[in-house]
């Protein structure tokens, strides 16, 4: 294959976006991520390692305070910090859940998982292959790539819900009998057998989210070097940006950004 | 034979004084948590109901509910047997013996039907066509279904009619089965522990024969007034939990300290009784008081939801005993090595077509 340096920058997009799947077509700049979407990505990010440190402690607390109980409450505000921050985490993942009624397309990816669509799990292998090592290039994607927005799915969409509603269930523990949480998340406690294996699923579901940021953070780094688009400055800013001409595979939903001014 | 006496005229007969009845029927309400202003109620119920027939069955057992309960103190089990209730038939209670023993039991089923309580100690074993507990020539799993037909209402004494417990740990070679999976068309009042506290079992029993209604349950079947709070929330080492004071291992300075137990592996956290109010032996003490753990003996699964001595129990799905740290940290660090090795092999490739892209 020739080297992409070779292949040329086409003018930038017409100003009606239309759909031109000619070759050589370079989509310089499109707007992925909308403001909601990136202020999710990155509280939710924070949360997600707040609720993990606090809730590893709880598990596992630290050494002995000394001195009087009166005058300490450390477990009690390691505990706090974990309720706090898991009110945070699921208010906004039903902000989110909201923004994918309301967003654009991209937006509702990650609530997604196309398991009938045959072509999708095409790009997911082939995009499983380039991780592989077999593939010499991967696709250009506007949006997720099939892998990335399956693993998102389990891990994120699923996940939060699993630790939503395991978590809710702890908690109306304490909140006792009648409380909102007892009523909504009560009956958890008994499908699982008792609020022991809740902990445990509960904590379990803690080590399958972290394996999932493990593998996101290597992936989004890995791909902004070695992809043909921009993925980290994406989420900070909205805007997918190309390293070389080719069309992106999910391109036909696209309209390109029409001024950089947009990109604001 | 059961009499239609009531529970008042029953104490008179006893020499019982009139004054030394309302006394121990205030003392009842304040045992079941109960205002002042419900005490005439007991009054009048001890004077003009009945007594209830109660037949005690025991399956796969060891008899520590029995144990428990001849213990209790408030009300005294002497009264709740011989004044309260009409305890008809109880094999390990009982003065008769073999077949004049049983044929009690069809006596006050067809005299009583529908009318009698049924308690039930330990649980029925549905394997080898239920040959592991037989109960005068015929397995218990008959006796239990047989009575329980005609019975008002069923109380599962103890976590092995309620949940399991010891013989239905894994693997359950008997198949040991609570109560509530054999007999399904009654209702079921669960009270687990192993044992129950001694004066939550005759509080429940004085509830249902003072109201003549079985006890507000929880969604596991439970009495919410014994069981809807778990160790942990009334614990007195509560204060040290919340400061973060733990005992780390037994005997050292904060073992003598009486800190929390929580990290020996108590289970309060994820255990509902009443331990830690109620407490045991008229009240003298609970486990973690006397310095151990709580290990969770009212819990569905008890026994196979271990360690006792460690906060996370272990996952036996996963063949050796691991916790779901261990698993975690396993994973993490599987994952972590296979990043590095692939992050090292993408940085070669790179290297290696530096230029194509």
């Amino acid at each position: 294959m020739a080297p992409l340096d070779d292949a040329k920058p086409v003018a930038t997009p017409d100003e009606e976006g239309t759909a031109a799947p000619a070759a050589g077509r370079f989509l310089k700049a499109i707007y992925v991520y909308e403001v909601p979407v990136r202020v999710w990505h990155w509280v939710n990010a924070l949360a997600i390692v707040v609720l993990s440190v606090t809730g590893y402690l709880i598990a596992n607390p630290l050494p002995t305070m000394p001195g009087e109980a009166s005058a300490n409450f450390l477990m009690g505000y390691i505990r706090f910090v974990h309720f706090a921050a898991a009110y945070i985490f699921a208010i906004g993942f039903i902000g989110r859940l909201y923004w994918a009624l309301v967003g654009n397309h991209h937006a509702k990816q990650l609530f997604r998982f196309p398991f009938w669509d045959r072509h999708w799990w095409g790009e997911l292998f082939l995009e499983a292959r380039w991780y592989l090592f077999l593939e010499r290039k991967p696709k250009l994607y506007v949006g997720h790539n099939p892998l990335a927005q399956f693993s998102m799915f389990w891990a994120i969409a699923v996940g939060s819900v699993f630790m939503i509603v395991t978590g809710f269930a702890l908690y109306s523990e304490g909140a006792g009998q009648g409380s909102w949480q007892d009523t909504l998340f009560g009956w958890v406690i008994p499908l699982f057998g008792q609020s022991m294996d809740v902990h445990t699923w509960h904590h379990m579901g803690m080590w399958a989210i972290l394996l999932f940021v493990i593998v996101h953070v290597y992936a989004a780094v890995r791909e902004d070097i070695m992809s043909r688009q921009s993925i980290i400055s994406t989420m900070i800013s909205g805007v997918r940006t190309f390293k070389d001409a080719e069309a992106p595979a999910d391109e036909e939903h696209e309209r390109p950004v029409k001024k950089a001014a947009r990109m604001g | 034979m059961a009499t239609l006496e009531t529970f008042y005229e029953v104490m008179r007969r006893q020499g019982i004084t009139r004054r030394s009845f309302l006394k121990y029927c205030s003392l009842t309400a304040a045992a079941l948590g109960l205002g002042p202003e419900l005490v005439p109620q007991i009054v009048h119920a001890m004077e003009a109901k009945p007594r209830t027939p109660v037949l005690w069955l025991h399956g796969l057992e060891c008899t520590c509910c029995s144990e428990s309960f001849i213990r209790s103190a408030h009300p005294l089990v002497k009264d709740v047997v011989l004044s309260m209730i009409s305890l008809d038939y109880d094999d390990t209670l009982m003065a008769s013996a073999g077949h004049h023993a049983e044929a009690i039991l069809d006596e006050v089923m067809e005299k009583y039907k529908g009318n009698y309580i049924l308690a039930v100690e330990g649980n029925p074993p549905l394997n080898q066509d239920g040959m592991s507990c037989i109960i005068g020539g015929k397995p218990f799993t008959d006796q239990l279904r047989k009575v329980a037909k005609d019975a008002k209402a069923i109380i599962s004494w103890g976590s092995c009619a309620s949940f399991g417990c010891v013989q239905a740990a894994r693997p359950n070679p008997t198949r040991a089965t609570p109560v509530h999976e054999v007999i399904t068309d009654k209702p079921i009042i669960k009270v687990p522990g192993c044992p129950p506290i001694a004066e939550v079992m005759t509080g429940v029993i004085t509830y249902m024969l003072t109201f003549d209604r079985i006890p507000e349950l929880d969604r596991q079947g439970r009495p919410k007034m014994f069981y809807s709070q778990r160790i942990h929330d009334k614990c007195y080492r509560r204060p040290h939990f919340d400061a973060g004071q733990f005992v780390e291992s037994f005997d050292d300075e904060g073992a003598r300290k009486g800190y929390c137990l929580y990290k020996v592996g108590c289970k309060g956290p994820t255990t509902y009784n009443a331990c830690s109010t109620v407490r045991w032996n008229e009240g003298t003490s609970f486990p973690i008081q006397s310095g151990h753990g709580c290990i969770g003996c009212s819990e569905d699964g008890f026994w196979d939801k271990g360690s006792w001595y460690a906060r996370q129990s272990d996952i036996l799905q996963f063949g050796i005993e691991a916790n779901a740290d261990q698993i975690g940290t396993t994973a993490a660090i599987g994952v972590g090595s296979i990043i590095a090795a692939h992050a090292a092999v993408s940085a070669l490739k790179r290297a290696q077509h530096k230029g194509d892209v």
